[in-house]
């Protein structure tokens, strides 16, 4: 037997041949053989005794997964415009240089690979990037000299120099140059509550009366749409089933949000709970942690609270010595798709499937994993549930708005002297934030990440809350000096790349939207243009099967509608009436470039150039 | 016995078995929702998207949308309407459709599409021109993704009526396509007697059966002479439904 079949082998049986566990066949398979290749997908098939395009389904679905070969090292960097903003060109020269290779490119030895990927949940710490499973933050680069020189001798990323990090980020199990930056802390969430005191009390009442409280706290979902938990909950449990599952969804892949990692890195405990506490309540033998795959450098760390907590008996049989109630929780890792923190996406990868939305209804409260009811929630809402159950639910309710209680964690970067994580009321104002962070020349700012809203000066005294403003944690600033139509057009490129592909308005949709917002860009673009993309964008918000696609076009159109003059200043009406759509100098270079001559006509310089020589210059 | 549910559909009343798509009681009674991937006697998918209704105000997609009591379901609007269009030009430029020179020309579902809703002329989007090489590969089949769709009808055939897994998605976003279970489609177990080859279970030219190119003459193709959608609506007719939606259109 060849290693690669003992490798692929081993893989599967270490999850017992499960078709539902192929995600982590195809990690380890990723992770040992750098690639997933036409070989391996058959090997895996015939292990699992599934088709061959099964596998391939699965395995092409996640950028994590790559057909060709990546490096022993591969590094990932950070492409989001906020680590462009910081510097991140200069970083991707320096590994290029470094390396000997280009972007996307691994080295001749196999030992390195260079990639771009989308935000990694590190934005307060720009630029960063990921070196195997270990991050890598404020590079600069002298620093990318160093790291490459140190990988060259040891060979080993996880043994990289590191500067210690902050809290856990410095314990041996997590140990990266990780910083927490937690700015502001609330009274609900960033604080040393007695461990438990949530579970305790949940212990002593029966299902119904925690389903009470958490319906009576109004807690409404942090992971971006606010349902409202207790009747998410509430749901789950009166739907009548053999099996209930709780999932938690720390996939926090909208670009600039970064609070999940934190509350993962020094509250997993309180989330855990939280969890349990949700298990009781809706009568939950089975719980799976989703942690996206950028952040599988907290797998460790996870592994030893979840264990621990089976010691303590807080997970396992008879949670705290009640009979009958039984709940265990296992970890899922993803790798690599924003679309996976859609709920009914995370269940499908959690099922061994492309990671693509389901057909709704039925809703996952009524039929989730495997067709059993799910209750799918954020990181910071169940870590809210936990201290709900400690303090009450009118305590809770006494913070923020009327219908948006409790406190908030804010994840905010970009141009302000004090990124970081804020917990802070709901209803708090955009300007309060910025003051807060410390953003001294804020001329825009996207609230909710992409699929959320880009505001100008003028909102800034809107709030922050599911009646006006709402995120799931994103805050990012840009200042003056930022280029508003580069900021969109990253954007637009970002959904393009994590679109799943199943329908037709996101799939290619967003591929126009983003060819003519970078043709509005270039100065191309007339009246009809902005008509044009107008249109478009509501075809795919209307249209679209999911969140994602629904929400898509909201970076060009929230910046229609709030940046009016960036766009009128770049759009012209010709006089001749002819559209600019094409641009004759551009589409020469290519020909130019491979005829090594200019041409006559074209080129305005070319018949009273003094040079005799034709060639046009390299 | 099953109570039915009463809806409306653009103020027509409407009858549904419980468990029924809005799809499925709107052909019942007669009434066409336009529709490329949904098709009789498969799972509805939902992902062409241009079956996309109103549900009392808000859009949603009438294959996979359950018929509820007393939902009022707007079809044939001019807002509707052009949303279709737009999804259908859509797919028009994310594949190659030469119709002039492809065998599915006549019974093409995407062409008919496109002349049901009164796109008649190049239109406003670019063109992404995809060359995927052509898998002539087995004796009977030819497959052309450049022309596929994305609708999933083989895929679907094949796993749920033939048994088997000849076709199945590869990649994601805008490279996802249609790939096969093998090398190549010699590879898999594909037969020309499996209903995902059939020719009416892919809507365009993306599955060929070789030797059947150009078998019908123009004028006895499906949709030479009633548009798509006519055998639902039955004696409503066709042809003057047709003038109507060009009526609306602007182009
Ligand atoms: C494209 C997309 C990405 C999402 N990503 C996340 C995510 O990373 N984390 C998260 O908690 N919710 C995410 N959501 C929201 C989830 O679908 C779901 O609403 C949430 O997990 C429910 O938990 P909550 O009620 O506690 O917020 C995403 C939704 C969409 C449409
Ligand atoms: S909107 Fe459609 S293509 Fe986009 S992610 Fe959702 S299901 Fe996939
Ligand atoms: S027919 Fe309903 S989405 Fe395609
Ligand atoms: S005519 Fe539609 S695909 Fe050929």
């Amino acid at each position: 037997m060849d290693d690669q079949t003992r490798i692929v082998n081993q893989a599967c049986q270490r999850v017992g041949n499960d078709r539902l566990r192929l995600m982590d066949i195809l990690l380890d398979v990723q992770r040992e053989l750098r690639c997933i290749d036409h070989r391996s997908i058959a090997q895996i098939a015939q292990q699992l005794n599934c088709a061959r395009i099964e596998v391939e389904e699965v395995a092409s679905f996640y950028s994590f997964f790559s057909s060709p070969r990546k490096g022993d090292i591969a590094i990932r960097l950070c492409d989001d415009i906020v680590d462009r903003f910081q510097g991140m060109p200069a970083i991707a020269r320096a590994f290029e240089q470094q390396l000997g290779i280009r972007m996307g490119e691994t080295s001749a030895d196999g030992t390195f690979s260079l990639d771009w990927t989308p935000c990694i949940g590190l934005s307060d710490q720009a630029p960063a990037a990921l070196i195997n499973d270990t991050p890598v933050t404020r590079l600069t680069p002298q620093r990318v000299v160093e790291i490459i020189a140190e990988l060259r001798h040891h060979g080993d990323p996880a043994k990289l120099n590191t500067a210690a990090g902050e809290g856990n980020n410095a314990h041996p199990q997590i140990a990266v140059e990780v910083h927490n930056q937690i700015r502001h802390r609330g009274a609900v969430l960033l604080n040393d509550a007695p461990a438990d005191a949530g579970l305790d009390v949940a212990l002593t009442l029966n299902s119904d009366a925690i389903l009470q409280r958490i319906e009576d706290s109004q807690l409404r979902g942090r992971g971006g749409a606010g349902f409202p938990t207790g009747r998410k909950w509430r749901t789950a449990a009166n739907t009548i089933a053999e099996q209930r599952y709780i999932f938690c969804n720390a996939d926090e892949g909208e670009p600039g949000t970064f609070k999940d990692r934190v509350l993962l890195t020094e509250h997993a405990e309180l989330m855990i709970e939280g969890m349990t506490i949700a298990a009781l309540a809706v009568g939950a033998a089975h719980g799976i942690i989703y942690l996206r795959g950028e952040y599988s450098y907290l797998k460790q760390h996870l592994e030893s609270v979840l264990s621990q907590r089976r010691q303590q008996h807080r997970l396992g049989c008879s949670i705290g010595g009640r009979p009958g109630f039984d709940f265990d929780i296992r970890l899922q890792l993803g790798a690599g798709a924003y679309m996976c923190g859609e709920e009914s996406a995370l269940i499908s990868s959690c099922e061994g499937q492309r990671g693509e939305p389901k057909t709704r209804p039925p809703f996952t409260a009524e039929r989730g994993y495997l067709g059993y009811p799910s209750v799918v929630d954020n990181v910071e809402t169940f870590c809210c549930a936990a201290r709900i159950l400690t303090r009450g639910a009118a305590w809770f309710r006494g913070f923020g708005t009327a219908a948006s209680a409790g406190t908030k964690l804010f994840s905010i970067c970009g141009d302000c002297d004090r990124p970081g994580i804020y917990e802070l009321p709901f209803g708090v104002t955009v300007d309060e934030l910025l003051i807060a962070a410390g953003a001294r020349d804020p001329a825009a700012v996207l609230v909710g990440g992409p699929s959320g809203e880009l505001i100008s000066q003028t909102a800034f005294e809107r709030r922050i809350c599911f009646e006006d403003l709402s995120t799931a944690g994103a805050v990012v600033v840009f200042n003056d000096r930022r280029n508003i139509l580069e900021i969109v057009e990253y954007y637009m490129a970002f959904f393009v790349e994590e679109s799943c592909g199943y329908c037709t308005p996101c799939r290619v949709g967003n591929v126009f939207l983003h060819e003519r917002i970078s043709k509005v860009r270039q100065g191309l673009a007339s009246p009809q243009d902005l008509a044009y993309l107008q249109e478009l964008g509501d075809t795919i918000a209307k249209t679209s099967r999911c969140g994602l696609g629904q929400t898509s076009p909201n970076p060009i159109l929230s910046s229609l509608q709030n940046f009016p003059l960036v766009y009128s200043a770049l759009v012209k009406e010709r006089d001749d009436g002819w559209q600019a759509g094409f641009d004759i100098q551009r589409a020469l270079e290519e020909s130019r470039r491979l005829a090594k001559r200019r041409s006559f006509i074209y080129d305005p310089s070319y018949s009273d150039s003094t040079n005799s020589d034709k060639e046009a210059p390299a | 016995m099953n109570t039915p549910i009463r809806f409306q559909i653009d103020g027509v009343e409407v009858l549904a078995e419980p468990g029924q798509s809005i799809m499925q009681a709107a052909d019942a009674a007669g009434i066409y929702i336009p529709r490329l991937c949904d098709v009789e006697g498969l799972e509805p998918q939902g992902s062409c998207r241009v079956c996309t209704v109103k549900v009392n105000g808000r859009t949603a997609a009438a294959c996979t949308q359950p018929a509820a009591a007393d939902i009022e379901v707007e079809n044939d609007t001019l807002e509707l309407t052009n949303y279709r269009r737009d999804l259908v030009r859509m797919l028009f430029h994310e594949g190659n459709h030469l119709c002039p020179i492809c065998e599915a020309s006549g019974r093409c579902e995407l062409q008919a599409m496109g002349y049901r809703l009164g796109i008649s002329q190049p239109t406003k989007y670019p063109y992404l021109q995809p060359a995927r090489p052509v898998d002539a590969s087995h004796p009977d089949i030819v497959l052309d993704t450049n022309r596929c769709i994305r609708c999933g009808r083989c895929i679907r055939a094949s796993r749920d009526i033939d048994g088997k897994s000849v076709f199945g998605y590869v990649g994601r976003g805008i490279d996802k396509k249609v790939g096969v279970n093998g090398d190549n489609l010699l590879a898999t177990d594909a037969s020309i007697d499996d209903c995902a080859i059939a020719l009416e279970t892919c809507p365009v030219g993306c599955i060929i059966q070789k030797g059947m190119g150009f078998y019908k003459p123009i004028g006895e193709r499906s949709f030479d002479h009633q548009p798509i959608g006519s055998n639902i609506e039955g004696n409503r007719s066709g042809a003057a439904h047709r003038e109507e939606t060009w009526r609306q259109g602007e182009e």
